[in-house]
């Protein structure tokens, strides 16, 4: 079971991850979108739109730290674990519940705006369940193990080290069955969520345009002729049978 | 010189009969579909009015276009690129669905289904967005249209109040004193487009060979820039699709030579289009000058004299081709907008560089002289009644050169000396060649603008060059509906009989642009 768990599923989860970006890109980038609602409400939005990316870019870089970085490199350069957790955890609860009450703030408006309500897409619903399933336990794993509700569980001895394995292609897995319940199941969720990215608005995300500060203000294009009159069919404008 | 040209509509505001036409053979083609319900790429605004969106003009508050930095260079007024990337999460200067309209529809079905009874059955109105029932619809894409409601509603159009700040209550709305007229307005498909500058993904791109602005659906990830990005409101957010879209100047009518749908079935025949060459070179720094009075003579001298040898060579050298210098040689357009500049630009100040532009409308002026019980067609009486009518010609100054109203005064004086000067010769009267030297022209140069602007032929408003033969051939050759198309047409001499089995045939008589 652990090895099902947290020896195959991770790759399984990055593996539909890559296909379904592969296939998004190949053959849907109309449907490659943030899919906005701001048109039909922008109040909240305003609100709980920044909250939400913002506090995730903070979020995800805190795990980055906390999983990639050995505890071996930030005791030689003289952290004491003490320090780093307090940090972490400081910096993480900014983050985390910045991400939280942005997402609540947006949940709500989902459900509460009709014409943001009528707007939700199928895919919305699943991927919305995970993500702020995802999100719950995650600040509920950090808040029992910060009050020692864990028995004092040291995550950068056990999930950051299954974690670099996963790289290795040589999964520690026996460490992830050791780490707390609340643990678990926030990764269950987390790479469950990585799965849907493709599949769901959450794309958008592969499409941050950085790129808009180094171009040229106005784009220029040429029209190609085999453009209109040669390709293939594009979804949304196959010939009429 | 860098020579490229550009396809560019004028249109002939004394002409609009405010029918609507274009807008709804436009919604017809282009936006009748879920998700543009609110989406009008062409409408007809009736002025002063709010517009659409109500109050689309007020750049305090859309930031829309560009503006000059003390330091000379233009800038997107929404900010710089960084701020513009720091806001893509919730975009604060994005109109919402209601300074649009709510889209809305009738429960047309109850009008059938209801049972029998006492009352007659109604259709009430239910939101297309929504589907729930609208109880008072308060605001639609026309709803101040022929002044409707302008007590109200026309004190709030940003030109008037403008206008109220620097002339005082002198500007009312009671019927007996006020003057109107329609803007219809599209894509203005800029020079230097604004909103092209403001998109993120750089799904937005200006082509090179007749200078439409499109959004490339596979490439735009709507972060709805563009629409902030655009002074005119006219890029629209799908809010089924999730990305932006807007006018396409009915490019692939465009590119086999036809006007566009909106031009085409312009009732009023008050649209032309034709080729505009321009200094690609010369766009920056024109659209740059300090003085915003400057902006409208500044791109007047980006455009080129398509009947200059060193202009054809240059354009020859970039890759123009002879149809299209042969078609800027007799661009409606060109003529309009510089041979007699009676055409001028929609809000220079914003710093675009649009290429629609307007003959501003001489009526209300001419209208006003023969309330007064004087002759409304004589010359004098119209240059003095220019001179007069201090609000209209102040308003048009707002809204088409940036304020200054010494052009659009030189315009409505050459209209209205074409006007005197046509009706002696229709008349049959002496041809008084001293009110065409009044403003500048001569008596056979009056006779050529009033064929453009009151003749009106067909041909003479549309010169469309097509795209690349080849290219024309190469679509025709692989038509997508060649095969499928049930449809089929019957031959010069009646029904033919080859035509497959199981298709349908229509009688299509030649059109009148036949081959």
């Amino acid at each position: 079971m652990d090895l099902l768990l947290w020896g195959v599923l991770p790759y399984v989860s990055i593996a539909l991850l890559i296909a379904g970006t592969f296939w998004r890109a190949r053959y849907d980038r109309f449907g490659w979108t943030t899919h906005s609602s701001q048109v039909h409400e922008s109040r909240l939005l305003r609100i709980g739109s920044p909250l939400f990316h913002f506090g995730m870019l903070f979020v995800v870089l805190g795990h980055v730290v906390g999983l990639v970085i050995p505890q071996s490199w930030t005791d030689a350069v003289g952290v004491s674990d003490h320090t780093y957790h307090l940090l972490a955890v400081s910096t993480g609860a900014v983050a985390g519940v910045a991400a939280a009450a942005g997402i609540g703030i947006l949940v709500f408006r989902r459900f509460k705006v009709p014409a943001v309500r009528r707007a939700t897409l199928r895919s919305d619903h699943l991927m919305y369940t995970f993500l702020l399933g995802a999100m719950v336990l995650g600040l509920t794993a950090t808040m029992l193990n910060s009050t020692g509700a864990t028995g004092d569980y040291n995550y950068r001895e056990g999930i950051s080290i299954w974690f670099r394995s996963l790289f290795t292609f040589q999964p520690d897995y026996h460490l992830m069955g050791a780490a707390p319940l609340a643990f678990q199941l926030h990764i269950l969720f987390g790479f469950t969520l990585f799965a849907l990215i493709p599949y769901s608005r959450l794309v958008h995300m592969f499409s941050a345009p950085v790129q808009y500060l180094f171009r040229p203000y106005v784009v220029y294009r040429r029209r190609d002729p085999k453009l209109t009159a040669n390709r293939e069919d594009r979804r949304g404008w196959e010939r009429v049978r | 010189m860098r020579v490229m040209a550009q396809i560019a509509m004028v249109m002939n505001l004394d002409k609009c009969i405010g029918c609507h036409t274009c807008s709804v053979t436009c919604k017809q083609a282009w936006t009748n579909r879920q998700g543009t319900e609110y989406v009008w790429f062409n409408n007809v605004e009736t002025l002063p009015g709010q517009g659409y969106p109500r109050r689309w003009e007020d750049q305090e508050k859309w930031k829309g276009g560009w503006e000059r930095t003390r330091s000379g260079k233009l800038r997107l007024r929404a900010g710089g690129r960084l701020k513009r990337l720091g806001q893509v999460f919730a975009n604060p200067e994005l109109p919402e669905i209601d300074d649009y309209y709510q889209p809305w529809t009738y429960e047309y079905k109850n009008l059938i289904d209801a049972p029998a009874g006492d009352d007659l059955p109604v259709a009430r109105p239910v939101s297309s967005l929504t589907g729930e029932p609208v109880d008072k619809i308060e605001w639609g894409p026309n709803w101040d249209d022929n002044l409707g409601g302008a007590p109200e509603n026309a004190p709030l159009d940003p030109i008037v109040e403008k206008i109220r700040d620097e002339v005082g209550e002198k500007i009312r709305f009671e019927f007996e004193q006020s003057f109107m007229f329609y803007l219809p307005r599209v894509c203005e498909h800029c020079l230097n487009p604004a909103c092209v500058s403001s998109c993120p993904s750089g799904a937005m791109y200006k082509r090179e060979e007749d200078g439409v602005v499109l959004v490339d659906q596979d490439r735009c990830r709507g972060w709805r820039m563009c629409v902030t990005g655009c002074p005119y409101k006219k890029v629209y957010f799908n809010h089924a699709t999730g990305k932006a879209e807007k006018c396409t100047f009915c490019f692939p009518r465009i590119e086999v030579g036809l006007p566009t749908v909106c031009a085409e079935t312009c009732v009023g025949r008050m649209r032309y289009l034709g080729v505009m060459l321009y200094d690609a070179d010369k766009v920056a720094e024109a659209a740059a000058v300090e003085d915003e009075h400057d902006l409208y003579p500044s791109q007047l001298e980006c455009f080129l004299d398509p009947n200059d040898p060193a202009v054809v060579a240059a354009a020859r050298a970039s890759g123009i081709t002879h149809d299209w210098i042969e078609a800027a040689r007799r661009s409606p357009v060109y003529d309009l907008i510089a041979t007699y500049q009676v055409a001028l630009p929609l809000h220079p100040e914003y710093r675009t560089m649009p290429m629609v532009w307007y003959v501003p409308p001489l009526s209300p002026v001419v209208e006003a002289v023969a309330a007064s019980g004087h002759d409304g067609e004589d010359a004098g009486n119209l240059f003095g009644a220019i001179d007069a009518l201090r609000i209209p010609v102040e308003y048009l100054a707002e809204l088409l050169t940036a304020g200054d109203p010494y052009p659009v005064e030189a315009v409505l004086r050459r209209m209205a000396a074409m006007r005197a000067y046509m009706r002696r010769v229709n008349l049959g009267e002496e041809r008084e060649e001293s009110i065409a030297s009044a403003v500048g022209l001569t008596g056979a140069e009056m006779e050529d603008l009033f064929r453009l602007l009151a003749i009106a032929k067909y041909e003479d408003r549309y010169v469309v060059p097509s795209a690349a033969r080849a290219d024309a051939e190469a679509l025709a050759g692989s038509h997508p509906l060649d095969e499928a198309c049930p449809v089929g047409e019957a031959g010069p001499v009646g029904p033919s009989t080859e035509v497959a089995p199981g298709r349908v045939l229509l009688n299509l008589s030649p059109t009148r642009r036949s081959a």
